[in-house]
């Protein structure tokens, strides 16, 4: 063991599930920048010290099997697939978590390490329940994979004739089949250690051994924000989406039902994913053509509800800085020390306000409210905060809400036939629309919701190859989106569209002249958490949409808007515990919250595998359409004006759009009793 | 649970966190405390405790499943541990097993119904030379036959309250 | 009442008070260590690792805070030496800790003393507050200008595992007891994150002896690669159970003649982590070259079913595995699926080799020393007694 490998940095609270400090002493390790031989099969590969064995075979192309080990997570080294011969070593040891510290030689597939894998996976098999063929996860299983690649063909150490364990089926999002699972604990370091929720965690010890929850209670009493981060590391069917794939082909099959299904960006650009293609190839025109071919009578673009959001929750946004600086200049004026400096001119005040006055509370920042996985996350660990989060429902409930609403009186069919299906990246989108307080039309505003791995499934049944279907556009009323809709899929999508439209709104200028093809650099990227300044120089008129609710923005010139983005619910609890400390996020205006790491396009309804490569792929397919898009900007939505006019016609956050379009939270505190 | 109960509960937890710290590293001495005042760990504790060291409660339990002698249920007040290791093995400790099942009327895991006497199983007491060895609370006793039984039981049935080998200092 | 289990006149009754300790402080710690390492002492729990090159690798390992822990978690069926001498010999154990603070510059100290030996603590505790009273601990020690060094004493909860030194840093930490990933070890990222050193607690009582006494005395005791006294438990099928001071190196028949053990068919020497050696091999050397031991040994008489020792050894194991790698947490319960097969008389040859050759797997794959031991005892006695395991006629 070399000198440099050091701890660093003051040792933070690390979770049991965590051997995070060998991760950190890689990192730090790496971080010196030395480097090392270490031959691997007999090919030699120079290497920065505290690189992993596997990673280092990785270089050289040699594959190793791995099953606990995960990019996204720390280091567990656990489920000893992974074991391989280090020359001088007694025992085998696990390429995933060991660093090389000195110019070891290595073998990869000795006698002793095929035979090890072997039993472990005969071990694995032994003790897990189920029949691949109706598993949902059939095919694309690490464990059927590893069973295969080395030849199983019998059950060497027998298997289990019947279940241990109740499936778990009381939560509308997620199902929890423990007799499947192989306890390789990438749940536990998702939920703790990358998501920082903690719902799951090893109990007891020993062959008793199992993942619970707290009190091993079902997920739907416990702080699950149903973000599903875990369905995607799983390397088995232990963990999945509850499933309303025969609930719509049901509906479908019902000719007295009218059956109408909106698209969120995300899956479009992930479903291909499904079908063999690599990651990044967005699929939204021919998925229109697979849905119709499924059945559905009416194919609408969610986007177009998310430019909706962005009118209303921008409005929301200017209506609350609105409220904020009346409030500082009330106080303005009763302040004496304001007459002690009579330089301080009240405009003066105005620019250099922060907007958020503590004694005359406004709640700033305002939250975004589309990620149902962070209200929830909110609901349970911030209660004290709902008031800052936008009293906007998400897109997808947005959307729901008009389709019971406006599209059936335009269409004249009974809302009681329309059947609301939401296509989705998201598990938590199916807690979401069973919300009670959801039915704000007087029905349930979406009745279903589909990940984009149930889509896939339900375009396999009906014979579709997906790649190879014709183009074809959303339907109307509603048509195709704008741009601004579209990067809704992706962490910082949401605050650029905002910053898009308010600066327009505001300004009164063209937001390209600021930003270069109206591309908000600054909020994007996949840093956890972003911070970005925007100064308001100049103001315009206010434009008609919202001449009703504001005379000026005088109030706004040579201000400085402050907004923050955070993905994944360790960020967004980075951010909330410094607003709660009084530090720079309080003093913001507006923050985007994400809870899956990358935005939608990383949510626990997307394919599987993830990692942050096919991240970053899906991240580029939504910004090529935003770019490919003529329209956007959500204020220039046509579809969405003609909205405003015919129906919702008291405007943004009147009082028509309240009723259908705005929601509130249910502090739910973090005590299971 | 009565509120105030609760509210008692808090109180205590609270000094244990002024005592020993509020680091990740106290979450044991915790217990401990918790163990040796209230005889288990209830969900309520557990949660509370996770509040003041900053975890999350699924995290506590995991802790306290791990561990033999941290437990979540209700125990009895005198908690019996046979050691069942080679050595007590082979000196006799099933027949102190069977006696013990007998006189207490309980199944090895089981607790009498008036909260006295928890039943269960050791591993090895670092007893071996003078087996059969047995841990009531804290309080080794060694040498165990189906005969000693009886007497350890009463010895146990007329102490007062907490077991007199209970280290006071530590109160 | 804690028995009275010394047997004979050990090395520790004749140490004088804080010999070992005065003969350190006189000199530069490096001088200290030197004396360790020219002793030859290796850990007395079990594993065998030069006690002075752990202490090297945590003096060359930098940081502000370093930490001496004394393994306290007694565990291992069949050892209770540590027992005693924890009663019987408490200064020993805390001189040797404050060297070990000496030497590696550590201003902390913890003992983790195993949940089921409770009862020692309050005598633990007024050792410790003995030690202060005499400047033994707390600041400038000795007079020593700048050292300072104290030990506070934690309890472990019911856990074998923990008797693992990375395990153990877990358990410390407030964590379930589960080994870590090593490397990185103890010396370079410990408790905390800090240089630390694990020794057991009679590898600080020899530390003591060996500087008061000298490297020479310890080192001309035992064998090459073994050197010095060790202290034995011994338990089972002899008329003189109790704790033994033997030199290393002697042969199991040596022992068993002075224990009263004479006429045993098989010694279980290293507790369930161990081996099972068969009379014939009766004349090999207990040391770390040949069978290794943490001082655990276990008689059985001819009358013992040795299946039934396998049962109860690898019971153990599975009661006390932490559960988080595969090939211990599965292979474990197969194993005793296996002896039960045995039992019934229904185990064909063949699913025995393959039941070996798991146990193989296990030796090599698990994560850490206890999966690793775990079928050891199983393995050797498959290995020794195939005519007493093999066709039995089912219960």
């Amino acid at each position: 063991m070399s000198d440099e490998l050091l701890p660093h940095g003051h040792p933070t609270r690390a979770p049991a599930s965590q051997r995070g400090r060998t991760a950190e002493v890689l990192e730090h390790a790496k971080a010196l920048g030395k480097q090392i031989e270490v031959t691997i099969d007999g090919r030699a590969i120079t290497v920065p010290l505290g690189t992993t064995i596997l990673e280092s075979a990785q270089q050289l192309g040699i594959r190793i099997p791995t099953l606990c080990y995960h990019q996204d997570l720390c280091l567990a080294g656990v489920c000893r697939i992974c074991v391989v011969e280090v020359e001088g070593q007694r025992a085998l040891q696990a390429s995933c978590s060991y660093p090389i510290t000195a110019p070891i030689h290595v073998k990869t597939h000795t006698p002793a390490v095929r035979k090890a894998r072997r039993h472990i996976l005969d071990l694995m098999l032994a003790n897990h329940y189920g029949e691949c063929y109706t598993c949902n996860r059939n095919g694309n299983c690490e464990l059927q994979s590893l069973a295969e690649e080395y030849g199983v063909d019998y059950f060497r150490f027998g298997r289990m004739e019947k279940p241990r364990y109740e499936i778990d089926l009381s939560s509308h999002a997620l199902v929890r089949d423990m007799n499947k699972c192989v306890l390789c604990r990438r749940c536990v370091r998702t939920c703790i250690d990358l998501q920082e929720v903690g719902v799951l965690e090893a109990i007891d010890r020993g062959n008793r051994i199992k993942i619970a929850t707290f009190g091993d209670k079902p997920l739907s009493d416990v702080v699950c924000i149903n973000c599903g981060q875990c369905i995607n590391r799983c390397p088995t069917g232990a963990l999945r989406a509850n499933d309303n794939t025969d609930e719509v082909w049901q509906a479908i099959d019902d000719p007295t039902k009218h059956v109408v299904i909106q698209t969120a960006p995300s899956p479009r650009a992930g479903i291909g994913e499904c079908f063999g293609l690599p990651p990044g190839q967005p699929m939204t025109f021919r998925m229109n053509t697979a849905l119709r071919y499924c059945g559905f009578d009416k194919v609408f673009d969610t986007n177009f509800a998310a430019d909706l959001t962005i009118i209303e929750e921008g409005t929301e946004l200017l209506l609350r800085l609105k409220a904020a600086m009346a409030n500082d200049e009330c106080r303005m004026m009763n302040d004496e020390s304001a007459l002690q400096h009579p330089e301080r001119s009240q405009s003066q005040s105005i620019h250099n306000s922060s907007f958020i006055n503590h004694n005359f509370p406004v709640p700033l920042p305002q939250f975004t409210s589309c990620s149902p996985g962070w209200v929830k996350f909110a609901e349970h660990f911030y209660p004290e905060y709902l008031d800052h989060v936008s009293t906007c429902k998400s897109p997808q409930q947005m959307f729901g809400a008009l389709l019971k609403t406006f599209y059936a009186e335009k269409t004249g069919v009974n809302p009681r036939d329309i059947v609301t299906v939401a296509l989705m990246p998201c598990s938590a989108k199916k807690f979401e629309c069973n919300r009670p307080e959801m039915c704000a039309s007087g029905y349930k505003d979406i009745d279903y919701g589909l990940t984009t791995r149930e889509l896939a499934k339900m375009i396999r049944e009906v014979g579709v190859d997906l790649p190879n279907m014709p183009k074809s556009d959303f339907d109307d009323p509603f048509g195709t989106a704008t741009g601004s809709g579209v990067i809704f899929g992706v962490t910082g999508g949401v605050m650029e569209s905002a910053i898009r439209t308010v600066f327009e709104l505001v300004t009164g200028k063209k937001v390209e002249n600021l930003f270069d093809h109206a591309e908000v650099v600054p909020v994007r990227g996949f840093e956890g958490i972003r911070y970005a300044e925007l100064p308001i120089v100049e103001v315009g008129p206010v434009p008609a949409i919202i001449s009703h609710l504001f005379k000026d923005w005088n109030w706004l010139k040579g201000a400085t808007l402050k907004v923050a983005v955070a993905h994944g619910t360790a960020n967004a609890k980075r951010v909330m515990e410094d607003i709660k400390a009084g530090g720079k996020f309080s003093e913001c205006h507006f923050i985007e919250f994400m809870a899956c790491p990358g935005g939608c396009l990383g949510g626990g309804g997307q394919p599987i595998p993830t990692s942050p490569e096919i991240r970053a792929a899906r991240a580029k397919a939504i910004y090529d359409e935003d770019r490919s898009y003529t329209i956007r900007k959500s204020h220039e939505n046509p579809a969405l004006l003609q909205v405003y006019a015919d129906f919702l016609t008291d405007g943004p956050c009147g009082h028509r759009s309240h009723k259908l379009l705005h929601t509130h939270y249910t502090p739910r505190g973090k005590y299971i009793a | 649970m009565l509120v105030t109960e609760q509210e008692r509960l808090r109180d205590d937890l609270v000094k244990m966190t002024d005592r020993f710290g509020r680091d990740r590293s106290a979450l044991m001495p915790i217990l401990q405390e918790l163990m040796r005042t209230r005889y288990h760990i209830s969900e309520y504790s557990m949660q509370v405790i996770a509040d003041l060291l900053d975890i999350h409660p699924v995290e506590v339990s995991s802790v306290v499943s791990f561990y033999s002698f941290l437990e979540d249920k209700q125990r009895g007040q005198f908690v019996i541990r046979l050691c069942r290791t080679i050595a007590c093995d082979m000196s006799g400790e099933g027949n102190v097993a069977r006696q013990l099942v007998n006189d207490l009327g309980i199944e090895f895991g089981g607790t009498t119904p008036d909260g006295k006497f928890t039943l269960g199983w050791a591993n090895c007491l670092g007893m071996c030379d003078q087996g059969p060895a047995m841990l009531v609370n804290e309080k080794i006793y060694t040498q165990v036959t189906p005969e000693k039984v009886h007497s350890i039981l009463e010895e146990c049935r007329s102490t007062f309250g907490v077991h007199a080998t209970v280290d006071k200092e530590r109160c | 009442m804690i028995a009275e289990t010394t047997h004979g006149s050990l090395t520790f009754c004749s140490i004088e008070p804080d010999s070992g300790l005065g003969s350190a402080l006189e000199r530069p710690p490096a001088d200290a260590l030197g004396r360790i390492e020219a002793s030859g002492l290796r850990g007395r729990g079990g594993a065998g690792f030069p006690t002075s090159l752990k202490w090297e690798l945590a003096i060359k390992s930098p940081g502000e805070y370093k930490y001496v822990i004394c393994n306290a978690d007694e565990g291992e069926p069949g050892t209770f030496k540590d027992r005693v001498i924890l009663s019987d010999f408490a200064d020993l154990v805390f001189e040797g800790m404050t060297i070990g603070a000496f030497v590696i510059g550590a201003k902390h100290g913890i003992v983790y003393l195993r949940g089921e030996y409770a009862y020692l603590r309050s005598h633990l505790e007024n050792v410790l507050r003995r030690r202060r009273a005499q400047n033994l601990l707390g600041k400038n020690i000795h007079g020593l200008e700048g050292f300072d060094f104290d030990v506070e004493i934690r309890m472990g909860a019911g856990a074998y595992v923990c008797g693992e030194e990375t395990a153990l840093i877990e358990s410390l930490e407030g964590q379930r007891g589960e080994p870590r990933n090593r490397p990185p070890f103890p010396i370079d990222t410990g408790y905390l994150g800090n240089p630390t050193i694990v020794n057991n607690v009679e590898t600080f009582a020899w530390v003591v002896c060996i500087l008061a006494k000298g490297a020479k005395w310890f080192n001309s005791i035992g064998t090459k690669k073994s050197t010095g006294l060790k202290l034995f438990s011994v338990s089972g099928d002899c008329s003189q159970p109790g704790v033994y001071e033997f030199p290393m190196g002697i042969t199991v028949a040596e022992l068993l003649k002075e224990v009263g053990g004479e006429g045993a068919k098989a010694v279980q020497v290293g507790g369930a982590a161990g081996q099972c050696v068969p009379a014939a091999q009766f004349e090999r050397t207990i040391a770390y070259e040949d069978v290794p031991t943490g001082g655990s040994v276990i008689v059985f008489g001819p009358g013992r079913d040795m299946l039934r020792v396998a049962e109860n050894f690898l019971e153990f194991f599975a009661d006390e595995s932490c559960g988080q790698c595969t090939p211990c947490r599965e292979g474990t319960p197969k194993l005793i699926e296996g002896v039960k097969m045995l039992q019934q008389g229904r185990c064909s040859m063949q699913y025995l080799h393959e039941l070996c050759s798991l146990g193989e797997t296990m030796q090599a794959a698990s994560k850490c020393g206890l999966g690793q031991m775990a079928p050891n005892a199983f393995l050797s006695i498959v290995e020794h007694f195939q005519d007493e395991i093999l066709g039995r006629i089912g219960r």
